[in-house]
């Protein structure tokens, strides 16, 4: 007996999420010709040798997740899709992450010489720490293994593995340097963010459905999995960073993001608060404008009634 | 559910919105504070507040900020009498949204002219629970008297 082809209709939705995420997704479609990556030329130029070659493999270990991510990742989560549109914005999310991996190359061809680039794609192939992370979440991707767990490996690629490579364009950006990549670096930070949260929403929705003891054993597995990626971060870490002495600040970024990730995932943090105090420069980076409200310690600027107010007037009766 | 104010203090509470991803209803779960919830689901019934509270929402805007505050929390607000009760808001967000981190508390500050009380990322760590509930206690005593 055959089945029938069936066509999606938008109009129809099982969870309105996938129609929410959708939009989010669409409206901030962006391509790496829109950000003038050229005016961060002179800026490239005061860079001290090691600190270009850091900067060129930290994009190439970018470029590297992005590809899996792209290429394997998420089209392996389209047949675990419990809905047809969630299948659509695993479409999105496939495509966008060969933006990001399209945007290093622009970086690459607006900076670079091709003799520095190409000696990265090779570091890249040959570093043990880039290829262990890759390998680990790889296995998860593999057909025929368990849909949750391939969840929880793209939420960890999406939400923290990317953080080591993120930190290092915030860093130059809260120097004055390369501000026009730190840009685009934002678009895909923004992009990530919405995929983690959905894919690990759709995992706790999935999550919902299934026994105790099974819970059970795909939280263990997500510390398990978590620990041992966080193994291979602070050596990748520390073998990146140690030469501009940085590696102690990138591992507070790590610890911050890790927690955030199980968070996308409906768990709890596994880093205490004392060993996530992301440098205050990082975090102004990553956020512009939005400086700490303490209202409740009555310091920073407290009593701040916002400025920038973005809404539709529609929205609003009153 | 209704206030249960601590002692003598008179009654203030916490309203907040939590999308099905949770994560806001998971910081006021461990909050471990009475509250309301506005629902997802625009026919279920709005909570009568008739008290003092803060009110906790999260953003859900796109990258230029629009659609910050969900379309239930401003349809609780747009009630003028639950908005006169309203005394402060914490919003909740993602730092990865760059300028847009936790917009909706700002948009609603600035529409309900009360500040921003807090700001906290996805369902918050355990300085943010420590922060929140210290100050949602002082807050109270101060702003709940001029109810």
């Amino acid at each position: 007996m055959q089945t029938a082809a069936r066509a999606i209709n938008w109009n129809r939705l099982d969870d309105e999420k996938d129609l929410e995420v959708w939009n989010r997704l669409t409206v901030n479609f962006w391509l790496p010709e829109k950000v003038p990556l050229s005016n961060d030329v002179q800026s490239w130029a005061t860079l001290r040798p090691a600190e270009r070659e850091l900067t060129i493999r930290v994009f190439t270990g970018l470029t590297l997740l992005d590809t899996v991510q792209n290429t394997v990742g998420a089209p392996s989560m389209m047949p675990d899709a419990i809905t047809p549109h969630e299948e659509a914005v695993l479409s999105n999310i496939a495509f966008m992450e060969a933006v990001h991996a399209r945007s290093y190359s622009s970086i690459f061809s607006t900076l670079c010489l091709t003799k520095e680039v190409d000696e990265a794609f090779r570091w890249a192939e040959e570093n043990p720490h880039l290829q262990a992370k890759a390998r680990l979440i790889l296995e998860e991707y593999k057909a025929g293994s368990d849909p949750l767990k391939r969840k929880i490996a793209s939420v960890f690629l999406e939400s923290f593995l990317f953080y080591s490579g993120f930190y290092l364009p915030m860093y130059w950006s809260s120097r004055a340097k390369l501000t026009n990549t730190a840009d685009l670096i934002r678009l895909i930070i923004r992009d990530e963010a919405v995929h983690g949260y959905y894919i690990g929403y759709k995992f706790q929705r999935a999550l919902e459905r299934e026994s105790e003891e099974r819970r059970a054993e795909l939280k263990d597995f997500a510390f398990s999995l978590m620990f041992e990626l966080y193994d291979i971060e602070q050596r990748y870490t520390a073998e990146l960073y140690d030469g501009i002495g940085l590696t102690e600040d990138v591992k507070a970024f790590l610890h911050y993001n890790a927690n955030k990730a199980l968070q996308n995932l409906g768990y709890e943090a596994l880093f205490p608060p004392q060993v996530c105090e992301v440098n205050p420069a990082i975090l102004a980076a990553l956020s512009p404008d939005s400086e700490n409200h303490d209202f409740f310690s009555g310091s920073g600027s407290s009593y701040v009634i916002g400025k920038a107010v973005a809404t539709e007037d529609e929205d609003w009766d009153f | 559910m209704g206030w249960d104010g601590p002692g003598d203090a008179p009654p203030c509470g916490l309203v907040y919105y939590s999308s099905a991803s949770g994560n806001t209803a998971r910081f006021v779960a461990r909050l471990g504070l009475p509250a309301l919830r506005i629902p997802i689901r625009p026919t279920d019934p709005m909570p009568v507040v008739d008290v003092p509270f803060v009110l906790i929402c999260p953003t859900y805007a796109d990258g230029q900020g629009r659609g910050a505050v969900p379309k239930a929390v401003i349809h609780f607000l747009n009630d003028p009498r639950r908005r006169s009760h309203l005394r402060g808001v914490i919003g909740a967000g993602n730092r990865n949204f760059g300028a847009t981190f936790a917009l909706a508390g700002r948009v609603i500050a600035e529409k309900c002219k009360v500040p921003v009380l807090w700001r906290f990322e996805l369902a918050g760590t355990d300085t943010d629970i420590q922060k929140v509930r210290t100050g949602l206690h002082q807050f109270r005593g101060l702003e709940c008297l001029t109810a």
